[in-house]
């Protein structure tokens, strides 16, 4: 049985038709890259499937582990194991990274029926996480994302990720605006939690991700469809040909 | 795309806005309770009663002369039907053997009472460390820890024993700070005023555990009017906490309380509110109104605070205040006022600086959801001789919803050039994308909202006693509970 898998979905996002019968079917142990150009509706799909009310499901299904994903709520999605690094993380003054780290990770605990961690219990875990992202402690005192540089934002996401340990883990463009460093912690970060039984999808607009995230799959998106799938060269491929290539294959066959 | 969220955001609002209020029960109690009405016989009846001295029993007569002579303020940016004052009872007491020689003398009824409020008036709270007085409708029923306190020559009882017990203390300071004919509100609490907590703590002595008192209003169509004086003799520390409840009950009931604090000269007062009276329901039926004049006066080297949580009543109309009368004396305030559904709140504080190098920091958090409306009014005075005053004021307002409101009403006059007043004031709406993201990390939407206005609040819960900030929060997230989705 597949992690997940999508059939024919389209989504609207007010009355502007973004998705229009897109299909993705993604098996355990698999990473997915999904590519395509801006406004494609790349991240229009990562938060259709995390449930981002803002978006409207209008057809098409989504099974997540054998469950109508689309009938879930958002917290619930989130407990079962799905997580979304946003392309834009959302600043929660006054709220401490810590605080917000182990309320979330309690509800995974609560979801599953097991007992929640105090801050001290929770404070031994987070030292193994922050090693693993090559984060400062310091972090974790200060207000969830708040001031925080946009590559900071980034590692906070993936610290979030290494905490809840997703089975379905939604990358939006974490590789955006990161240093070279910060890119290989990245890269690292999500190698290190790959496991026979999770899966990746990695939204991005670079091949250089790819080399350091090896993906078995990846898919061009664009016109709200995946209108091309293929193994890690076409990525390659890709950033010789450009995208109109897959858009439009009559006129870049011509030229 | 924004229409349609606002659209989900609002459906959302309706079906979740439906909490109930927990301390809405009534304790089926004997009580003696005077027949509504307003005259000089009944403020006599009153002082009768409470087997007052003449004193006190000229002071009320003088206040409720005045009082017939004021008007209600209308200025509050609060809406609300006439009140009938010959329609209200002045007087409610629960019928027990007095007076109370201990705790152990409380009906039972009552210590019930107390307990479902999660206020157990027994050893518990003396092993949390808090002394507590509680007050039913007109009168104290219990005073906890009191020979403790004693031993450090801390007097911590009701109004009423005060009264008999330490006139002097009373008469030298009631009045002091807020004078019957301070405003209508006042004036009436001083003609009528039953009950309340008295404290005086002894020159250089630091109180060693929090003092506390909780009101609670029980009886139909009774007006709860109490009084509290804390004196904090030279170099004295001490931190009182207040907390409210009431039934639930479809008609309205008035609250107008007086407080006065009295600093002299290096001591120390800190004054924390956790209000939590009966809002009334979602359309605005019932809830009590709750006018409340509230103000301390800090002498030289003496530093007044107000911390205040205000989550109850359907109309808060309160402005804790400090005159900071000596030189180096410090005033600080630092308030949340949620409202939702109908809740209406005035409040804010006055900031009068008079002694040199006096310095106030005010610190408000507004938060509207419903169909509430909260207004920050606050005054900022600099006297001419208050050479080296500084001011700083933080007023932030956050709007859950689209139907709700805020509104600032800052006043400032400086009469001292060197004099140094800074004003910051913010408005944000709690984003969806924030609640998104916090349940796409796991969070309810209810567990989403709290936090990220327990967030918004966090310079003012910083300032509550520990134990009253985790209350503060819990009760945060329940006024708020259901309103957004
Ligand atoms: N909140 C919104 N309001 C209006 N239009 C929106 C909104 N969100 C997305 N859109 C539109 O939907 C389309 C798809 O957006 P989406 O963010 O999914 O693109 P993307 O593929 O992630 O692009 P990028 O590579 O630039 O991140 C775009 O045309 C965008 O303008
Ligand atoms: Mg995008």
């Amino acid at each position: 049985m597949p992690l997940i898998e999508i059939k024919g979905l389209r989504a609207n996002v007010g009355d502007k038709e973004i998705l229009k019968g897109l299909d993705l079917t993604v098996n355990a142990g698999e990473i997915h890259a999904v590519m395509g150009p801006n406004g494609s509706g790349k991240s229009t799909l990562a938060q259709v499937l995390a449930g981002n009310p803002a978006y409207e499901v209008t057809g098409g299904s989504v099974t997540y582990d054998g469950q109508n994903l689309l009938e879930m709520e958002p917290e619930v999605r989130a407990q079962s194991g799905i997580f979304l690094a946003f392309q834009y993380p959302v600043e929660i003054p006054g709220v401490s990274n810590a605080y917000f780290l182990r309320a979330a990770y309690n509800e995974k605990l609560k979801a599953q029926g097991k007992e929640e961690v105090d801050p001290l219990e929770f404070a031994d875990l987070m030292d193994a996480k922050l090693a693993m992202v090559e984060m400062d402690s310091a972090m974790l005192t200060r207000s969830v994302n708040t001031g925080f540089s946009g590559g900071e934002k980034k590692r906070n996401e993936i610290l979030q990720m290494a905490v809840l340990e997703p089975r379905l883990a939604i990358l939006d463009e974490t590789d955006s605006g990161l240093d070279i460093d910060a890119l290989r912690i990245v890269a690292d970060g999500v190698n290190k939690l790959k496991r026979p039984d999770n899966a990746t999808i990695v939204v991005t607009h670079y091949q250089r991700l790819l080399n350091y995230i090896v993906p078995d799959f990846v898919h061009v998106l664009a016109n709200g469809r995946i209108l091309k799938s293929g193994g890690k060269e076409l990525a390659l491929e890709l950033e010789d040909k450009g995208y109109d290539w897959v858009t439009s294959p009559a006129t870049a066959g011509a030229a | 795309m924004r229409d349609y969220v606002e659209q989900r955001m609002s459906s959302s609002i309706e079906t979740l806005i439906s909490r109930e209020y927990q301390h809405g029960f009534v304790t089926d109690i004997e009580s003696d309770t005077f027949p509504a009405g307003l005259s000089e016989e009944v403020v006599r009846a009153i002082s009768a009663k409470k087997g007052e001295p003449a004193f006190m029993t000229e002071w009320r007569l003088k206040a409720y002369r005045r009082w017939l002579a004021m008007k209600e303020p209308h200025w509050p940016n609060v809406h609300y039907g006439p009140i009938d004052y010959q329609g209200i009872s002045y007087y409610s007491a629960p019928k027990t053997k007095t007076p109370l020689g201990s705790i152990d003398d409380v009906d039972p009824e009552l210590l019930k009472t107390y307990a479902k409020l999660g206020i157990p008036l027994y050893e518990q709270k003396m092993l949390a460390g808090v002394a507590v007085d509680a007050i039913f409708d007109s009168v104290s029923v219990g005073t906890t820890m009191r020979e403790e306190l004693s031993k450090y020559g801390i007097i911590f009882c009701s109004f009423g024993e005060a009264v008999r017990e330490h006139p002097e203390l009373v008469e030298k300071y009631l009045g002091s700070v807020v004078p019957y004919s301070d405003n209508f509100f006042a004036a009436l609490n001083s003609a009528v005023f039953s009950d309340g907590s008295f404290v005086y703590v002894p020159k250089g002595v630091r109180c060693p555990v929090e003092l506390s008192t909780y009101f609670r209003i029980n009886s139909a169509d009774t007006g709860q009017f109490e009084r509290t004086l804390i004196v904090a003799d030279e170099g004295a520390y001490v931190s009182y906490l207040e907390g409210c409840t009431a039934p639930k009950r479809d008609t309205n009931q008035l609250h107008a309380a007086v407080v006065e604090l009295v600093a002299l000269k290096g001591a120390t007062i800190k004054y924390s509110t956790v209000q939590n009276w009966y809002a009334g329901d979602k359309d605005g039926v019932g809830g009590i109104y709750n006018f409340v004049t509230k103000r301390g006066k800090a002498s030289e080297n003496a530093k007044i605070s107000w911390t205040q949580v205000e989550t109850g009543s359907a109309i808060t109309w309160k402005y804790p205040s400090v005159i900071l009368q000596g030189d180096n004396s410090v005033g600080e305030f630092y308030s949340v006022a949620v409202v939702n559904n109908k809740q209406q709140a005035d409040t804010g504080t006055k900031m009068i600086h008079i002694g040199k190098n006096t310095r106030s920091t005010i610190v408000s958090k507004g938060i509207s959801a419903g169909e509430g409306n909260n207004s920050y009014r606050g005054r900022v005075q600099v006297l001419p001789k208050a050479t080296g005053a500084r001011n700083y004021t933080q007023c932030d307002s956050m709007l859950v919803g689209n139907r709700c409101g805020a509104h600032t009403f800052p006043y400032v006059e400086v009469g001292n050039n060197s004099a140094i007043v800074e004003h910051e004031a913010s408005t944000s709406k709690i984003g969806e994308d924030q609640i998104f993201y916090l349940k796409q990390r796991g969070l309810s939407a209810e567990q989403a909202v709290s936090m990220i206005v327990s967030g918004f609040c966090k310079e003012v819960f910083k300032e509550l006693p520990m134990e009253f900030a985790l209350e503060a929060q819990a009760l945060l997230g329940i006024t708020l509970e259901g309103s957004v989705g």
